[in-house]
């Protein structure tokens, strides 16, 4: 019990876990869609090309969110313009927009005074999460969890059959158009706990997890942020006692937690489905 | 003379450089089974993106019951049946799931079933004899179940035109005369039904009419006439005739 209790009589502690957890939450439901759709590598390059946003947002003063929003947009307009106008295939276009975009933020950190700041958004600066800091991720985080559940259908039946929602009146372009946004936004939510180049495996190993445990989109919503925050907050306890670096050891945490149901969850895993096999054939031997 | 259901005129759509629909026209009544033949490439799909409203025509436009197919959406009286190459067959839904999604035209802000909803896709569900089945993940159905269970979104969506791609591709026979039987009688009900097919023998028993495309509209008549050996190859090439 003290194990657990210790951690918690600082602050910083406290503050670090409700931001994980808060961020934890709200990547884990988003990363959902994003396995689904095959928007992997678009989670990757959304959340590296708003570097520069939030660079130029606290160079101005301006909310981060508004600047990261403002460079996801960049970064969608772009991959999209290289994709449809040249010979460039997709992945070698984002691949091109985000690292041009992040490259252009790391300049702009080296050109900016306080650097120290910025360089926690590379990175994460989980132990260093001030009372302001958790405010904006508390304000994010609900507006972004809030849409993405009032919408969960509708963006459910754009990641399944766009075609459908066409022919029933949606909007599939206005649809898409709502994810990048949310994902843009959670984004900023997690640069705080992980950082810009972990982001990614928020926004990626939850939903992929939750994908080979069960057969339904409704129970992977629920089975992604239960990993998800399990892991996150068992990293921090984990890099509190062993003095590691917090979010990477939040993302380690997932990694292996993949691992394990991949090898062993029953649908889906390579070794769960054998052993499954092996006592069906036993009990079938004894019947 | 009533309106006709759809109404394709002269419409030509280009992808880029490729010309895939050339200035075609085609007029559909109510209630009837419409078969469109014609070769890969041939426009089916584009056309039947047209008819939705997906892609925009260079030149000619749709209406649906004498209205811009936009009106037709929002009304969500249009079904769709996709190709099975189209469908992420692994997508974590149960058969019901998608069949409920049918719904979502009729339903408010977040989608959430009423009752009445969840009676309708269960009566859909029955019709196509998938009753047993709606728990399953999608993908765990036959080939012929697949093609029934979008057919059952489009009934309980209360679907007035069903536009289906390539219904019976990978579909067994038994399976082909369910969807046939229940197509026939989605039409008597007032449906009007736009079929793309490869499968030609399936024609006569299913469709009232049937088209052939290669990029415009080459015939427009009753399947015996349009299937006539002379004009598939006029479609397909030659080598159709020797094949018979």
């Amino acid at each position: 019990m003290e194990f657990l209790l210790e951690p918690l009589t600082y602050d910083f502690m406290v503050r670090a876990l409700a931001t994980t957890a808060i961020a934890a939450v709200v990547c884990a439901v988003l990363s959902c869609w994003l396995v689904l759709i095959g928007w992997s590598l678009m989670g990757d390059a959304v959340s590296h090309a708003v570097l520069p946003g939030v660079v130029l947002a606290y160079i101005v003063g301006a909310p981060f969110a508004l600047g990261a929003l403002v460079f996801a947009l960049i970064a969608v307009t772009l991959i999209g313009v290289v994709r449809n106008t040249s010979r460039v295939k997709e992945d070698a276009a984002i691949g091109i927009v985000f690292t041009s975009l992040f490259a252009l933020g790391l300049v702009l950190i080296s050109v900016t005074p306080s650097q120290t700041d910025l360089n926690h958004i590379i990175f994460g600066n989980l132990l260093g999460v001030s009372v302001p800091d958790l405010i904006q991720v508390v304000v994010l985080g609900v507006v972004a969890f809030a849409i993405l559940i009032l919408k969960r259908r509708d963006l459910t039946l754009y990641a399944f059959d766009p075609t459908h929602a066409h022919a029933i009146g949606l909007s599939p372009r206005r649809l898409g158009a709502l994810l990048l946004g949310l994902l843009a936004l959670t984004s900023v939510v997690a640069l705080q706990t992980v950082g810009v180049v972990l982001v990614v495996a928020m926004l990626i190993i939850p939903g992929a997890t939750a994908y080979l445990l069960t057969d339904r989109f409704s129970r992977m919503l629920v089975i992604a942020p239960v990993i998800s925050v399990v892991c996150s907050v068992a990293g921090i306890y984990l890099s509190y006692y062993l003095d590691t670096a917090s979010g990477a050891m939040v993302v380690l945490t997932q990694g292996v937690v993949f691992a394990v149901v991949y090898l062993f969850s029953p649908r889906q895993g390579l070794i769960g489905t054998r052993l499954a096999k092996a006592r069906r054939k036993r009990l079938l031997a004894a019947a | 003379m009533s309106t006709p259901a759809i109404s394709v005129e002269n419409v030509t759509v280009h992808y880029g450089e490729v010309l895939a629909l050339d200035s075609a026209s085609l007029t559909l009544e109510h209630s009837r089974i419409c078969g469109l033949v014609g070769m890969n490439g041939s426009g089916k799909s584009t056309l039947f993106k047209a008819i939705m409203g997906m892609v925009k025509p260079d030149s000619g436009r749709v209406l649906i019951n004498g209205e811009p197919p936009m009106k037709m959406r929002k009304e969500a009286g249009i079904g769709y049946v996709p190709q099975s190459e189209d469908v992420d067959w692994a997508f974590p839904l149960s058969v019901r799931d998608v069949v409920m999604m049918g719904r979502y035209g009729h339903l408010g802000f977040t989608r959430r079933p009423r009752k009445a909803d969840r009676d309708a896709v269960e009566h859909a569900l029955e019709r196509v004899e998938l009753s047993e089945f709606a728990d399953r993940q999608i993908g765990q159905l036959s080939g012929g179940q697949k093609k029934r269970a979008f057919v059952a979104r489009g009934i309980a969506q209360g679907a007035t035109m069903m536009l289906l791609d390539e219904p019976f591709a990978g579909v067994d026979k038994r399976s082909e005369a369910t969807i046939t039987r229940l197509l026939r009688e989605l039409a008597e009900d007032g449906a009007t039904i736009l079929i793309s097919t490869h499968d030609l023998h399936a024609l006569p028993q299913l469709c009232d009419e049937a088209v052939l495309l290669m990029r415009k509209v080459l015939m427009h008549g009753s399947p015996e006439v349009v299937l006539q050996p002379e004009n598939l190859a006029m479609a397909f090439g030659l080598d159709v005739m020797n094949r018979g």
